[in-house]
């Protein structure tokens, strides 16, 4: 008798059961996928208009630029970045990106915590120069 | 193909096509770019920027006799750079700090010394070798010599390994035991803080040389220490070479240290 399962009844509950539980989270989620975050700039960020470079380039490429910078400033200790309008900029993490967006947790995290990112960045430079100001 | 003359013949020209078409490309693409009014994005060093061969120090001894004359300096040097005050001993940390002649200079040490190197406190940091034994002992080049003769740090490339403080015959280096954040009683918003399993030590103020400025402890000594380059003949630091005699640190050792001391 090659065919013949053994208890089928109860490899089959076993098995429906298992697989339920396996694909819970997808049947459960279908269909509601979490909002894009919504990103929320400082009163400076809004009057610059424009961040280094243009907005999309910023959005797809920060952390490419500021690998670079970190390189740069670091082992080559060249500091000034100058953009495509010829604009000058210091190449630092806290003294020029967050003099601007002040607002890490409405600004960086946000998305971050989106897309599961965790940026070990914070570890060491200060996250917020204005906020801990007025703690 | 009608023979193998012919498929060579094809297969030739195809491959010396292929090879030159980043060439040609390259070609059309920067014809292209002098259309557009757009500038490429470029980095410099800062207009201010302070460069050298090789930076060294000469630290007068004889204006920093006392306890009180060095504690401004080495106050100025741990509060821009973040440095936490650790209690525990052995957690301490120190870009530059006091020690007695014997254990600065041990290699001139004898029971007769003169009354002030017995007793006067020296002041010491890291000496940005010219030819840095812990940067040779570092595996993942985290600590390097920069173009400009300043041993610095990679902190984001550091793994913690301390073979660096082990190879550093002056006791240059300290580690990052604990998490250095809640130590530091004042922080300083425009220089990074380290993080638990790093390495640290004195950078020579690099952050300063950029701005134009001078490291901090030369700017609190009040004409105590002098910094220039050395290989320039018309420097402070050389013209303070050729007036007085002065000693380096354990030199029978070949490290070739940049900071001099008048004593």
């Amino acid at each position: 008798m090659p065919n013949k399962i053994y208890h089928k009844k109860l490899v089959m509950t076993g098995l429906a059961v298992f697989i339920a539980m396996m694909t819970f989270p997808f049947w459960y989620n279908y269909g509601k996928a979490a909002p894009a975050p919504k990103l929320e700039l400082t009163k400076e960020a809004k009057e610059a208009k424009v961040c280094i470079r243009p907005t999309d380039v910023m959005r797809t490429d920060h952390m490419q630029i500021l690998d670079v910078w970190r390189d740069e400033v670091v082992r080559n200790g060249v500091r000034m970045y100058v953009n495509e309008e010829g604009k000058a900029f210091n190449m630092s993490l806290s003294n020029t990106c967050l003099e601007c967006h002040s607002n890490k947790a409405e600004f960086c995290d946000r998305c971050h915590t989106y897309t599961s990112v965790d940026p070990y960045c914070w570890d060491c430079h200060i996250d917020n120069p204005k906020e801990k100001k007025d703690e | 193909m009608s023979n193998r003359r012919e498929f060579l013949k094809v297969a030739g020209v195809a491959a010396i096509g292929l090879g030159a078409s980043p060439v040609i490309m390259n070609a059309v693409a920067s014809s292209g770019g002098e259309q557009s009014e757009k500038q490429e994005v470029q980095i410099n060093k800062g207009e201010n920027a302070l460069s050298a061969r090789q930076w060294a120090m000469v630290i007068d001894t004889r204006k920093l006799k006392t306890a009180e004359d060095i504690e401004p300096l080495v106050d100025a040097c741990h509060k821009i750079h973040n440095v936490p005050k650790h209690e525990i001993k052995r957690h301490e940390i120190k870009w530059i700090w006091e020690t007695e002649f014997k254990h600065a200079f041990p290699d001139m040490h004898t029971e007769y010394l003169s009354e002030t190197a017995e007793h006067s406190p020296f002041l010491v940091l890291c000496n940005h070798c010219q030819n840095p034994p812990c940067c040779r002992a570092c595996p993942t080049e985290a600590t390097f010599q920069r173009e400009d003769g300043i041993v610095l740090m990679d902190f984001h490339r550091c793994i913690g390994c301390r073979f660096c403080m082990a190879a550093c015959p002056f006791g240059a280096r300290s580690f990052n035991f604990r998490d250095p954040r809640p130590f530091i009683a004042e922080t300083n918003k425009k220089f990074p803080t380290r993080m638990k399993g790093v390495v640290e030590k004195c950078n020579f103020c690099a952050e300063l040389l950029a701005e134009g400025k001078m490291p901090a402890c030369v700017e609190a000594s009040n004409g105590a220490i002098a910094f220039g380059d050395l290989d320039d003949p018309e420097s402070e630091v050389r013209k303070l070479l050729k007036e007085n005699f002065t000693i380096r640190r354990k030199q029978g050792l070949g490290t070739e240290p940049s900071v001099y001391y008048i004593v």
